[in-house]
C-alpha cells in the first residue's frame, strides 16, 4: 500500500527524522491559512499524488509571495498531473502540501527495501540525490552505498556513520545523519514498510540534515497489525477496478489491451497473458481468481473486465485441480448469463472432470468457444478479438 | 529415490484443526502411502483429541517425541505462521513446508535470520507454496495428486497452477516425475531454485529438470549460473510474466519488476546463456523437455 509524501513525513517525524514544516491542504481555501501559518519568505507548493516524478511534471513549484502560493496552488490543485509513473492519462491532484522553503546546499539519496538474496533490509545511500536514482544505479553503481541490516541489532552507529561519510556528509553533521538513518530504519521496520525513500535528503547551508521528500510503501500482508497506517489509504489514488476487485478477493490489474483474461493462480495468469501476446494479442488485464472460482467471483470478474470499453474478447483459463471443471463450467455459464455477455468467450479447462465441464459449456446454448491447450485458447481468443 | 520426501517421511500437520488443514490432510492421507505418512497434528488447545484418527499434540516437539515425525506442513493463518515455522525448526525436524499465503515479510526476515544465526539444520520450503510431491509415495501440500505419475523428471517452480500445467503436460507425454517441488511466490522464502537443482543433480533417479520461474528477484539467474558450472542433467525452463508491466505486483508478493530488475526477458537470456533451453510458449514445456532427453 502506498501513502502520500505528507503522510510519510508525519511518520518519519515521529521517528526523529527532521522534515520541513508543512501543512496538507485539500482545498484552495486552506492554502492561504497554511501560507500564513508557515510564514515566509519562501514556500513550496507540492502536488500530493502517489506517483513519483512530480517535479518534472509541473507538480512542485516555488513561491516567493503568498499571492504566488495561491496562484500555484490553484493551477496545481485539480490538474491531471502526468509523470513517467502515471501513464499518459495522468493522475488528478486532490491534495497539496504547502511547505516552508529550504536552504539546500547538497542533495543526497537514501532508500530502504527488502533484499531477497540476503533476506535483510538493505539501506541504499548516494551522494547523487535529487535525480533519478535508477539512472545512478545503472550508470554509476559505485556511487550507491549499501548496508544489509542485521534484523536482531538494527542499524548500528558505526554502520550509519560510515554510510553518512561515504555520501559526503561533513563531520559536523554526521551525528544528525546517523539519527536520520537510524530513524528511517526504525520506521521501516516497525511499520512493516516494503519501501522507504528520501530523495532528496538535504544538507542545509547551516549544516542540518533534512528530509525534503518521503516515499513509503507498506507490506499489504502486515496491515492487519497497523490500523493507523491502514487509515492513510487513499482510494482516489488507486485504480477503481482494482479497488473493486479487492472487495471480492480477486487479484486484478488493469492493462492496455483488449483481451480480458480470468485465470486461477498468479503464475498461470501471467503465463496466459504471455501466451495471448505470443499469438499477437494484447491482454486487457491480469486476473487471478484464486482457489475458489465460484459463480459469484466469476460474475464479478466479468463485470470488472467489461468496464473497459476496449474489451473485445475474454479468455477463461482454469486448471481444475482441487476445484472441479464441472463446477467451474457451471459458474462460467451462470456468470455469462448474469452479465448478458456480448463479447466472444473462449474457455480452456484442464484437470478434474474436464469432459463433464466441456459438456456443460456445450449444452449451455451460449456461444462459448472451447479449447484444449493454452496455445489453442490464445489463438482462438486472438482471432475472436479481431473478428 | 527422489528428493526431500518419500514414503518413509513422517509428517505432522500444524494447523490441522482449521478448514484448510483438515481438507488437505484428508486429501494427503488418501494419496499413495499417505495414511502411514501423516501421523500427527498440532493444536495446543486440542491436545489429546484426534482428527480422523490422527492424534493431535500440544506442540511439534511433543508430536516428534511421540510419533517420530521428521517433517511438518504448516497451514496456520498468516499472523501465526512464522511462529509455527520456528516451532518446527526448534523441534529440529528435517523439513518444514509452509503452505500459508500472506505472511508479513518482516516475520519471515526474523525467522530466517534466527535459523541462520543458530545454525539450524531444518530446511524450509515456502511459504506461499503448493508443497512437494513424490508421485506414488507421498504428497505434502495442496497439489492435485492425480495429475502426477511416477517417473524420472524433476519439476521446480515458484507458482502452483502453472506447475500443475507443466506436470500435466509431462504426464500426457508419458514422462513421469521423480519429485515436483513448489518453492512459493514470496520474496523471503526457504529453498530456492538453485537448492532444488542441486538436489535433483545428486538424485540418481532424476534424469532431467523442468524449472519454472516468474518475474521478480534474481533466483532463476542464480540457479542458471550454478547449473552452467555444475549441472550434469538437462534443464529446460519457462518464465512467466513477459507481458507484466514494471512496478505492478502480479498476484504473488514476490512477482514484481522493480528498479529495472527481475524482468522475464533478462531471466530468459541468462538461462539460455547458461545452457538452459527455454520456451516462451507455456503449452510447449512438456515437449521441450522431451526434446532434450
Amino acid at each position: 500500500m502506498k501513502i502520500h509524501e505528507y503522510q510519510g513525513k508525519e511518520i518519519l517525524k515521529r521517528y526523529g527524522v527532521p522534515v520541513p514544516r508543512g501543512v496538507a491542504c485539500f482545498s484552495l481555501d486552506e492554502v492561504t491559512a497554511a501560507a500564513d501559518k508557515l510564514g515566509g519568505p519562501v514556500w513550496v507548493v507540492k502536488a500530493q499524488i502517489h506517483a513519483g516524478g512530480r517535479g518534472k511534471g509541473g507538480g512542485v513549484k516555488l513561491a516567493r509571495s503568498k499571492d504566488e502560493v495561491r496562484a500555484h496552488a490553484s493551477s496545481i490543485l485539480g490538474m491531471q498531473l502526468v509523470t513517467h509513473q502515471t501513464g499518459p492519462q495522468g493522475q488528478k491532484v486532490r491534495r497539496l502540501l504547502i511547505e516552508e522553503g529550504a536552504d539546500i546546499s547538497k542533495e543526497l539519496y537514501v532508500g530502504m527495501v527488502v533484499d531477497r538474496a540476503t533476506q535483510r533490509v538493505c539501506l541504499m545511500a548516494s551522494s547523487e540525490g535529487g535525480m533519478d536514482i535508477e539512472e545512478v544505479a545503472a550508470h554509476t553503481p559505485e556511487r550507491i552505498h549499501k548496508v544489509f541490516v542485521d534484523p536482531a541489532r538494527g542499524l548500528v552507529d558505526a554502520e550509519a556513520d560510515d554510510v553518512a561519510v561515504k555520501i559526503g556528509v561533513p563531520a559536523a553533521s554526521v551525528p544528525q545523519a546517523r539519527a536520520v538513518l537510524q530513524g528511517l530504519y526504525k520506521a521501516f521496520w516497525e511499520t512493516d514498510a516494503s519501501l522507504a525513500e528520501i530523495n532528496p535528503l538535504i544538507l542545509t547551508g547551516d549544516g542540518r540534515v533534512v528530509a525534503l521528500d518521503a516515499k513509503m510503501n507498506f507490506d499489504s500482508n502486515a496491515l492487519f497489525r497497523h490500523p493507523e497506517i491502514m487509515e492513510l489509504r487513499d482510494l482516489d489514488e488507486e485504480d477503481p477496478a482494482e479497488v473493486e476487485a479487492s472487495k471480492f478477493d480477486l487479484s486484478y490489474i488493469q492493462l492496455d489491451g483488449n483481451i480480458g483474461c480470468l485465470v486461477n493462480g498468479a503464475g498461470l495468469a501471467m503465463a496466459t497473458m504471455d501466451t495471448i501476446k505470443l499469438f499477437g494479442g494484447e491482454p486487457a488485464n491480469f486476473l487471478d481468481v484464486g482457489g475458489g472460482a465460484t459463480t459469484e467471483k466469476v460474475t464479478e470478474a466479468f463485470k470488472l473486465m467489461l468496464r473497459s470499453p476496449k474489451l473485445r474478447a475474454i479468455l477463461v483459463n482454469i486448471f481444475g485441480g482441487i476445484m472441479r471443471c464441472d463446477v467451474i463450467a457451471e459458474g462460467v455459464v451462470a456468470a455469462s448469463k448474469a452479465v448478458g455477455l456480448k463479447v466472444p468467450l473462449v474457455v480452456r479447462m484442464k484437470g478434474t472432470n474436464e469432459a463433464l465441464g466441456k459438456q456443460i459449456l456445450a449444452d449451455s446454448g451460449l456461444p462459448i468457444i472451447s479449447a484444449d491447450t493454452m496455445a489453442e485458447a490464445a489463438e482462438r481468443v486472438v482471432a475472436a478479438a479481431k473478428g | 529415490m527422489s528428493i526431500l520426501v518419500n514414503k518413509h517421511t513422517r509428517v505432522v500437520t500444524q494447523g490441522i484443526t482449521g478448514k484448510t488443514g483438515q481438507f488437505h490432510t484428508r486429501a494427503c492421507r488418501e494419496y499413495a502411502d499417505g495414511k502411514n505418512c501423516f501421523v500427527a497434528g498440532v493444536n495446543p488447545k486440542k491436545a489429546g483429541e484426534d482428527f480422523e484418527g490422527v492424534p493431535i499434540f500440544a506442540s511439534v516437539r511433543q508430536a516428534r517425541e511421540k510419533t517420530g515425525v521428521n517433517a511438518s506442513v504448516v497451514y496456520v493463518p498468516p499472523a501465526g505462521a512464522a511462529a509455527a515455522i520456528w516451532e518446527a525448526v526448534e523441534a529440529d525436524l528435517d523439513l518444514v513446508i509452509c503452505i500459508t499465503e500472506g505472511i508479513p515479510v518482516r516475520d519471515m526476515l526474523d525467522v530466517r535470520d534466527r535459523m541462520r544465526k543458530e545454525h539450524r539444520r531444518t530446511v524450509l520450503l515456502g511459504p506461499n507454496c503448493p508443497g512437494v510431491i513424490t508421485p506414488d509415495e507421498i504428497k505434502i501440500g495442496i497439489m492435485p495428486g492425480h495429475i502426477h505419475r511416477k517417473g524420472r523428471i524433476g519439476v521446480v517452480s515458484r507458482s502452483g497452477t502453472l506447475t500443475y500445467e507443466a506436470v500435466a503436460q509431462l504426464t500426457e507425454l508419458g514422462l513421469g516425475q521423480s519429485t515436483a517441488v513448489g518453492i512459493g511466490g514470496d520474496p523471503v522464502n526457504g529453498l530456492k531454485h538453485v537448492d532444488i537443482l542441486k538436489l535433483f543433480n545428486d538424485d540418481p533417479d532424476t534424469d532431467a529438470v523442468v524449472m519454472i520461474g516468474e518475474i521478480g528477484g534474481t533466483d532463476e539467474e542464480t540457479a542458471a549460473e550454478w547449473a552452467k558450472r555444475h549441472m550434469k542433467k538437462p534443464v529446460v525452463g519457462f518464465i512467466a510474466g513477459v507481458t507484466a508491466p514494471p512496478g505492478k505486483r502480479m498476484g504473488h508478493a514476490g512477482a514484481i519488476i522493480s528498479g529495472g530488475k527481475g524482468t522475464a526477458q533478462e531471466k530468459l537470456a541468462v538461462m539460455e546463456a547458461c545452457g538452459i533451453r527455454t520456451t516462451k510458449n507455456p503449452s510447449e514445456i512438456g515437449r521441450l523437455l522431451k526434446s532434450v532427453l
